[in-house]
């Protein structure tokens, strides 16, 4: 075992996966110098580990400005016998590609009936609570949730990154990679042989038996805290679950889940309006009702753009706080705190 | 002047029976579409059949092509059998997509047919990425992408085009400048002129003027492919050619958008014809033997309407297969 950081494991997949199969190939801006980290043992040429050295310009491959172009020479190479994976750097430029995504990448096997497949990787990264402004801030994943044909991958952690990567990178199917900025610095105990996560099974970071909490992306160790401070406070049990893939969802384990604790909070950095946790609360309300205790809470980011003065910003997001007190209103303590006061 | 390339016979005769396939096949699809056979629209490469042919048959086997709407052409051009293509017209289950895509998605693998597309300009980089992938593999076979001159106005071809150019890629961009985006004349819309847009990106830009000869658009584009395989990087190739058709079949366009001697001046330089007078004039073939090959082709589309209407609808569940190489959980779609 080492300890690895959440963008270290992501470099370590990427490496792992160039070295295992010579059809992996990097495409992305800036991916030469590793601007972004995830490319090369260091930021110099002649540091271990680097890229380009180790895998040469045919397989790392700096890219213009063209975003459009990029996704759609990757997804054209992975049709034809390569597995590329592309660094769109920042999540927001998604969308100047939202064609070649959407139409093609999405698309193209269904609508040839199986001829094609489109083995390709796109990794993103979301910049949010960073006071990068609204251009820089997006957390779109959900918008992706909504075209079939893509798959969707949001680490949570260290050894997730590593794990679900190398499966992204496995998969015949295009999958996309949405990775917190906030977690980047975030370490955990990884193991030192290679593995690989399935897609659609969650994990459990924490049993418990009150409360059902999910996390996604980056509210994940944000709800772990909270678990946390009420099983101290208070002595309720959470029971913290990441779902890790989004496509496809392991509502399975959720809706069980519960089934047991008859309680669900939900946290995730995206816009609320058809958010992961608006569809993961419409199955639970599908196929759980009869469990719920109380109703279902979503933190989520409002429907408002992201401004950029810290003073401005943060408010926005689901914090430890915001989560904790959903987790006492769901248990009834916010009214018992209430009752008190009054009485 | 029609020239007698360095062609084997049957080569030259190989290009007249695919474009013949091209015209009575789509023809045929145009009826269909009429009588109610064919669901929606086709839009039909009737008029442009040198342009495809000669592009297409510029290629060897291993190459890939991407295709637009105006696509049956492309996969007959590259020797797709007519069968599935028709049944996929039609959304039978025999369809070379097993009826998911329709006349704007066909594709044949086995032909390089990566697939047409129903977004203008969309296929383009598809095909970039198949001349990426042929470089860094070190395959020896090159790429190319059939756009309209409508397309030709759309981001994403520069994005495409300079990417190739920076990475010397195997791709061909074949414009199929047929004069207008629907009912758009291209000049209206076009700055400068499309061929000219290669030089900005350094790369040679050849325009085939008289794109209703099959000789001279293969050699254009035998050219640009003798370059993509030598590693010089990629050609624009600008064909110019007329639809005789509406822009898709059924369209009714009320106000003039064309001028009716232009189509007059384009008919008589018909491609098929002008091939067959060459063909006869150079002793490729007699009168006899082109009769014959017509013939046999206008059998070859009767058997493929045959095979269409005789082939089983696809079964329900088939709307939920395809979309992942893995079994995908029906439930879980429903
Ligand atoms: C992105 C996009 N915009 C608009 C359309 C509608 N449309 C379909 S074909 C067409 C004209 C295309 O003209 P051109 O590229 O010259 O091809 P042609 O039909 O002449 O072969 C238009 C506007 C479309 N399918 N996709
Ligand atoms: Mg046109």
């Amino acid at each position: 075992m080492s300890v690895m950081t959440y963008i270290g494991a992501i470099g370590a997949a990427q490496q792992e996966a160039m070295i295992a199969d010579e059809r992996v190939i990097i495409i992305g801006e800036d991916v030469e110098a590793n601007v972004y980290g995830t490319t090369g043992g260091g930021k110099q040429r002649a540091e271990k580990g680097d890229f380009v050295e180790q895998f040469g310009n045919r397989r790392i491959r700096n890219t213009p400005i063209s975003e459009e172009a990029i996704v759609g020479a990757a997804i054209g190479a992975a049709m034809t016998g390569l597995r590329p994976i592309v660094d769109l750097s920042y999540s927001s430029f998604l969308y100047m590609a939202m064609d070649q995504l959407v139409n093609q990448a999405a698309k193209n096997r269904y609508m040839f009936g199986g001829q094609s497949s489109v083995p390709v990787v796109f990794r993103s990264a979301m910049f949010y609570g960073l006071n990068t402004g609204a251009h820089h801030s997006d957390r779109p994943y959900p918008m992706f949730m909504n075209v079939p044909g893509l798959k969707i991958i949001a680490p949570a952690s260290a050894s997730d990154a590593k794990g679900l990567l190398r499966q992204a990178i496995d998969s015949d199917d295009p999958v996309m990679s949405f990775e917190a900025v906030p977690l980047w610095g975030l370490k955990e105990e990884i193991e030192d042989k290679e593995y690989r996560i399935p897609f659609g099974k969650a994990r459990i970071r924490r049993e418990g038996s009150d409360v059902t909490v999910v996390g996604i992306s980056g509210s994940l160790p944000l709800a772990l805290k909270a678990a946390e401070a009420m099983a101290e406070e208070h002595g309720i049990s959470c029971e913290v679950i990441d779902p890790r893939t989004l496509v496809p969802l392991d509502t399975a384990t959720i809706v069980e889940s519960v089934r047991k604790t008859g309680r669900l909070v939900l946290a995730e950095p995206a816009h609320r309006a058809c958010g992961a946790t608006a569809e993961i609360a419409a199955t639970v309300a599908e196929e759980a009702q009869d469990a719920l205790r109380a109703p279902i809470r979503r933190l989520t980011a409002p429907n408002m753009q992201i401004p950029f003065s810290p003073a401005l910003e943060a408010q926005l997001y689901p914090t430890t706080e915001k989560i904790a007190a959903a987790i006492r209103q769901v248990v009834g303590l916010e009214e018992a705190v209430k009752e008190r006061i009054s009485a | 002047m029609l020239r007698k390339a360095d062609l084997q016979n049957d080569t030259l005769l190989e290009m007249q029976r695919r474009m013949i396939r091209i015209r009575l096949f789509d023809e045929r699809a145009s009826k269909m579409v009429k009588r109610g056979y064919i669901p929606g629209t086709v839009h039909t490469s009737i008029g442009q059949e040198a342009q495809v042919v000669g592009a297409c048959m510029a290629l060897r086997k291993g190459d890939h092509i991407t295709g637009n709407h105006r696509s049956h052409g492309h996969p007959i051009g590259m020797g797709s059998p007519l069968g599935p293509l028709m049944a996929e017209l039609v959304g039978k289950a025999t369809g070379v997509c097993r009826g998911k895509g329709g006349s704007l998605h066909l594709a044949d693998y086995a032909h390089g047919s990566l697939g047409e597309s129903g977004i203008t300009g969309s296929s383009i980089p598809i095909a970039v990425g198949a001349g990426l992938s042929a470089q860094t593999l070190g395959e020896d076979r090159v790429a190319m992408c059939f756009f309209g001159d409508g397309a030709a106005n759309q981001g994403v071809l520069y994005e495409s085009m300079n990417l190739a150019s920076a990475w010397k890629l195997p791709v061909i961009f074949l414009c199929e400048n047929n004069h207008y985006a629907l009912s758009t004349p291209a000049h209206t819309v076009t700055g400068g002129r499309i061929v000219d847009r290669a030089a900005g990106f350094g790369m040679p830009g050849v325009r085939v003027e008289n794109g209703q000869n099959v000789l001279d658009v293969h050699e254009a584009v035998s050219e640009a492919a003798a370059r993509g395989r030598r590693g010089d990087g990629p050609t624009l190739v600008e064909v110019m050619t007329y639809r005789y058709r509406e822009h898709s079949e059924g369209l009714r366009i009320n106000v003039d958008y064309r001028d009716t001697n232009e189509r007059e001046i384009w008919l008589a330089r018909d491609p098929i014809q002008a091939h067959r007078a060459w063909l006869i004039a150079e002793g490729v073939a007699s009168e006899a033997e082109l009769d014959a090959l017509a013939d046999a082709i206008a059998q070859e589309v009767e058997d493929c309407v045959t095979f269409t209407m005789e082939s089983p609808d696809p079964e329900p569940k088939a709307a939920f297969e395809d979309l992942y190489t893995d079994p995908y959980d029906l439930e879980a779609v429903l």
